[in-house]
């Protein structure tokens, strides 16, 4: 198992020197240099500009400056944002949990729905209900999620009056951010209506996040209980008379879940790209919707600082995958 | 006498099916793939008769009638099917000719992720060794980013615009193909009909593209299906955000875009261009499954 671990280990170090080549140049393709772009349309002097360049360091060979950015990274210094001068890591710690919160509700919900469903339409293979859920799973898989979330605010936000179309929780409501979890924050709390508050504001950008991994589980779960359904050991257990709920529930389900779990791991590219689109229309103040109006205020420190954060979350859950995935099926360690 | 029996005996069993007959054969079982298909006909006559089939210019402006209701409603008419938009352009016209440019995104970006990730599979799993470390690290590292988040900074880089959102979309699609076509060529190249043309004499073009290639297409159409719809639907996210078609072009996503601020009171003005794109990418992966179905063998004992 260690040797495994450090395999992989290995493997991520070439992969993140890479990332952090692609973040470095990125900043260096945009016509002009971070000097005039910090400028704007301000004109300036070019001995002014000798000198800033001087003393940002980038008259120096590129390779010098990539070294040094590469040291930054390790002791966590991702720079500075251009507008605001806040360190880009803490904007990205203060706005992170908002993300990784809607994204655990959304795989959470995924994962409830689509596995029964997925298994369901398994065993009624065939059916009305296989062909409906698989109908639905197929629609939801071709979902365009930045206009469905637009379609649910029309109807519960805007005709039904139900549900609040943006932000994280009621103006009303005010207290510390322990965890940065608003669910959870809005508990210890103890303000009456604050949980249900920040419930209401949840519930729709998870539903528009979930959809997509919603439909992948379920369709993943289906066929994964096919194959498994079809094998001897489900036929010998159903021979013994074990009754058909624990014959699926522990004996097929159980060995259909290695896929399945693969699956789910793979949803987290899935769920931040997603996350980009449903906090924009949304108004979530996330990771996601920061990406994007860096993007749009040219505020490219950010941008490329963010670029290698969200990249380093990402590798860092796909480890993690990668070594569960090791721990529950232990043929894949050789 | 055996000979003539022969022949008779075949005849009555018929000539074994051809290639197209025996995937039509398994691809018409599947409802859905053919009702995809002939969704996906339709689209595909619309956006090419665009200027026959559309009742409107596209960007011809009615000052006279801004956000009018759609004919299911009261004060809609024949004039304007679908209604009209905030500037008075016909909504059903912008859909056609807004087709155009999604069927020409999907072929488009497909083609270029296709040629350019089957190129550099086949190099890798062909030769293996440090080119294919080299080359899947690259992919690596590629993956490592949520592809609409790689796609958004590339144009927004390379500036806003259709072509560069081509681009993009194209760039970040194409690790999917490269990593398909080596593992199909890893297990095709070490198969005897290989080896014997190998000993027969193939140069290792002719092994690579007419001896391996032709049997490592079956998944790779149906990931360039699944790839267009992808694309697709990324060019319209893009399109949304600002970054993609820019307006006045009747791209769906920039269409969405535009017409964000009238949810309230306009709701036609945001469901139809939302469901052209939700039709065109259903139909598609309808398309999509059922080739799955007819081509992969695996699937097809079950």
């Amino acid at each position: 198992m260690l040797r495994f671990i450090f395999g992989r280990l290995a493997v991520l170090i070439p992969t993140f020197i890479g990332v952090s080549l692609i973040a470095f140049s990125f900043i260096r393709l945009l016509p002009g240099d971070p000097v005039m772009l910090m400028s704007g349309e301000r004109v300036m002097s070019p001995e002014r500009h000798t000198e800033l360049m001087h003393q940002l360091g980038l008259d120096r060979p590129m390779y010098v400056q990539y070294f040094d950015y590469l040291g930054g990274l390790v002791t966590g210094d991702f720079g500075s944002s251009i507008v605001t001068k806040r360190p880009v890591l803490d904007d990205f710690l203060q706005l992170f949990p908002a993300t990784l919160e809607l994204a655990l509700c959304a795989i959470i919900v995924a994962v409830l729905l689509g596995i029964p469903a997925g298994v369901l339409a398994a065993v009624k293979r065939g059916t009305w209900l296989d062909q409906s859920i698989m109908g639905v799973a197929l629609i939801g898989y071709s979902m365009p999620i930045f206009w469905w979330g637009l379609l649910l605010i029309i109807f519960f936000s805007g005709y039904l009056g139900w549900t609040p179309v943006s932000g994280r929780i009621s103006l009303m409501y005010f207290f510390p951010q322990v965890t940065g979890f608003m669910l959870i924050d809005s508990l210890i709390s103890g303000q009456a209506g604050a949980f249900k508050s920040a419930v209401t504001y949840l519930i729709l950008p998870t539903i528009v996040l979930a959809t997509i991994p919603l439909a992948v589980i379920a369709r993943q779960t289906r066929s994964a209980m096919l194959e498994v359904l079809g094998e001897d050991y489900v036929r010998t257990a159903r021979a013994k008379g074990l009754s058909p709920f624990r014959v699926i529930g522990v004996h097929a389900l159980r060995n259909a879940m290695i896929p399945v779990i693969t699956t789910i791991g793979l949803q987290v590219g899935v769920l931040l790209a997603g996350a980009i689109l449903t906090e924009t229309i949304f108004s979530w103040p996330g990771i996601g919707k920061w990406m994007v109006d860096s993007v749009f205020k040219r505020d490219y420190a950010v941008v490329q600082g963010g670029l290698m954060l969200i990249a380093a979350v990402i590798m860092i859950v796909n480890l993690v995958v990668d070594l569960l995935y090791g721990w529950i099926n232990p043929r894949i360690r050789h | 006498m055996s000979t003539v029996q022969n022949t008779a005996e075949t005849k009555t069993v018929g000539s074994p099916p051809s290639g197209l007959s025996e995937f039509w054969f398994y691809f018409s079982r599947n409802k859905g793939a053919v009702i995809g298909l002939f969704v996906f006909l339709i689209i595909l006559f619309v956006a090419v008769f665009a200027p026959f089939v559309a009742p409107h210019n596209p960007s011809a402006q009615n000052r006279e009638l801004l956000l009018m209701p759609t004919i299911f409603q009261e004060g809609g008419s024949w004039g304007h099917i679908l209604g009209t938009d905030a500037v008075g352009r016909d909504i059903l016209s912008r859909l056609i000719y807004g087709a155009r440019f999604s069927l020409f995104i999907g072929l488009v970006v497909v083609t270029l992720s296709v040629v350019s990730g089957v190129l550099i599979g086949l190099v890798a799993g062909y030769f293996r060794g440090k080119v294919d470390t080299f080359i899947m690290r690259i992919m690596d590292i590629i993956l490592a980013f949520p592809s609409l988040l790689l796609a958004l900074v590339l144009v927004a880089v390379l500036g806003p615009g259709l072509v560069n959102a081509m681009i993009a979309i194209s760039l970040v699609n194409q690790p999917h193909f490269v990593r398909l076509t080596r593992a199909a060529v890893m297990t095709e190249k070490s198969k005897d009909y290989v080896v014997g043309s190998k000993v027969a004499g193939a140069g290792t073009m002719r092994l690579m593209f007419l001896t391996i290639l032709p049997n490592c297409l079956a998944p790779l159409i149906v990931q360039a299906t699944l790839a267009f719809s992808a694309a697709i639907l990324d060019a319209a996210a893009l399109g949304f955000l600002g970054m993609g078609a820019q307006p006045p072009t009747p791209e769906w996503g920039t269409m969405l875009a535009e017409a964000r601020e009238f949810i309230q009171r306009a709701w036609w003005v945001v469901t139809f261009p939302g469901l052209a794109i939700l039709i065109t990418v259903l139909a598609i992966n309808l398309m999509g499954d059922g080739l799955r179905d007819a081509l992969d063998p695996k699937l097809k004992r079950s």
